[in-house]
């Protein structure tokens, strides 16, 4: 009885201490990378290549995906303002809820699924394959040869894919609020842009935006640099990036939000 | 992929991106609406305020004109003391008149300046000498039932008379 009483214990302990530990290595990463990352700013070339896997190839979802937000939003918005003889509000409700959650947030979420996984598959197996080794006998840093511009890639694609997700989708609400619902398109834009604060607002988004950008790119990096070089290790390193990545942005989220609606 | 492909695909993206980030500013946000520049301060007094609140517009002929900067409680009167910030391309008389009024029937409030007759202009830190309050929904209500309330006393006298 008292020996499984310790035990149990034991294991809780150890859980938590190896939990601290990883996010421990995580910080000592983060930090690694951001004191390594001169090389992939002089050449700059690395990064525009990572932009190109990171942001270009991730327009088309994040573009569709806005598209079709904004016209849902833009429908259901309507149903139910309508109720109250205001659907010409319908703009600023696709405007702000687009420009200061869903933007950041869902691109964030997308990015973590379509390049964040990419990223983590492709360093895990570079590990698995013992690339990284190879690299560190050509004494050539991996870290910043490899890490620093997809760090750098990501953290810049995300706030450009975060604006054009808002953009996308306030063209969305456009299109089923004024030529399908019939709404009139002077009030639409004009009670959007005397509700919609550039600095409360947009810049506030773009802020989210960069730290999601930080946020998602780092897990990725780490959860690939970290993998156990087994197949298994990558598709669980795979995993690990998409679940992680999904509550640090949502839970970033809330304590941004929390910070950002003080006033 | 070789090189410049990469490079356009890239340079496509960082425009498009940044493009997007312009037009949310420009076609979404306010930062065409309300080119408010150099500006000057006046203050003005009011007994009740409701519901306003600091970057609530200043309006004047229905215009935009300015700012409210700062909602402040002066101990010493009992009133607030509420700091406009106003274009400097507008001038108003000396004697312009402030309200406080609120735009549709719930939408939120703001400062309207009815302009008076005077030669003088208002300078900047001059303060607004005549302020109308906000109109208060339950004063209103309230006024309306006593005034109701004595007609009907008053028509409940005379019948007792007659």
């Amino acid at each position: 009885m008292f020996n499984h009483l310790v035990k149990s214990l034991r294991g809780i302990g150890h859980r938590v201490i190896d939990r601290i530990w990883r996010l421990g290595c995580a910080a000592r990463f983060f930090f690694y990378t951001l004191v390594l990352s001169g090389e992939s700013l002089r050449r700059f070339g690395l990064t525009i290549r990572e932009m190109y896997f990171t942001g270009v190839l991730s327009l088309i979802i994040i573009l569709v995906s806005a598209l079709f937000v904004g016209m849902v939003l833009g429908l259901q918005g309507y149903n139910t303002l309508q109720k109250y003889g205001s659907s010409e509000a319908i703009g600023v409700l696709v405007a702000l809820s687009l420009v200061r959650e869903l933007g950041p947030v869902v691109t964030a979420l997308l990015f973590a699924g379509r390049a964040g996984t990419a990223i983590t598959a492709e360093i895990g197996l570079m590990r698995a394959t013992e690339q990284l080794s190879a690299m560190e006998m050509m004494a050539v840093n991996p870290i910043a040869r490899v890490v620093a511009p997809r760090f750098w890639a990501g953290v810049i694609s995300m706030p450009l894919l975060a604006a054009l997700f808002s953009m996308m989708g306030v063209f969305g609400g456009y299109l089923v609020a004024v030529p399908l619902l019939g709404i009139d398109e002077g009030a639409f834009w004009s009670q959007m842009q005397a509700n919609v604060d550039f600095r409360e607002d947009i810049v506030n988004g773009v802020i989210k935006s960069f730290v999601f950008g930080i946020a998602c790119t780092i897990i990725a990096l780490f959860e690939g640099y970290d993998a156990p070089p087994t197949a298994e290790g990558v598709s669980r390193a795979t995993t690990r990036t998409v679940v992680n990545s999904s509550l640090a942005v949502l839970g970033l989220d809330f304590v941004l939000t929390s910070f950002m609606i003080s006033v | 992929m070789d090189r410049t492909t990469l490079d356009l695909w890239v340079g496509i993206f960082v425009a498009a991106g940044v493009a997007a980030l312009i037009g949310l500013a420009m076609k979404v946000g306010n930062l065409t609406s309300n080119p408010i520049g150099e500006t000057y301060t006046v203050t003005a007094a009011f007994e009740n305020i409701g519901g306003l609140k600091s970057r609530a517009p200043v309006k004047s002929a229905g215009v935009v004109v300015g700012r409210v900067d700062n909602i402040q409680f002066d101990n010493e009167t009992f009133e607030a003391l509420v700091t406009l910030k106003i274009d400097k391309h507008y001038n108003f008389p000396k004697d312009t008149f402030a309200n406080i009024y609120t735009s549709g029937l719930l939408g939120e409030q703001y400062v309207g300046l009815d302009a008076g007759g005077d030669e003088v202009g208002l300078k900047n830190g001059d303060k607004i000498a005549h302020t109308q309050d906000a109109v208060v929904l339950e004063k209103m209500i309230s006024q309306f039932l006593y005034n109701k309330a004595s007609e009907g006393s008053e028509k409940k006298e005379t019948e007792t008379a007659q």
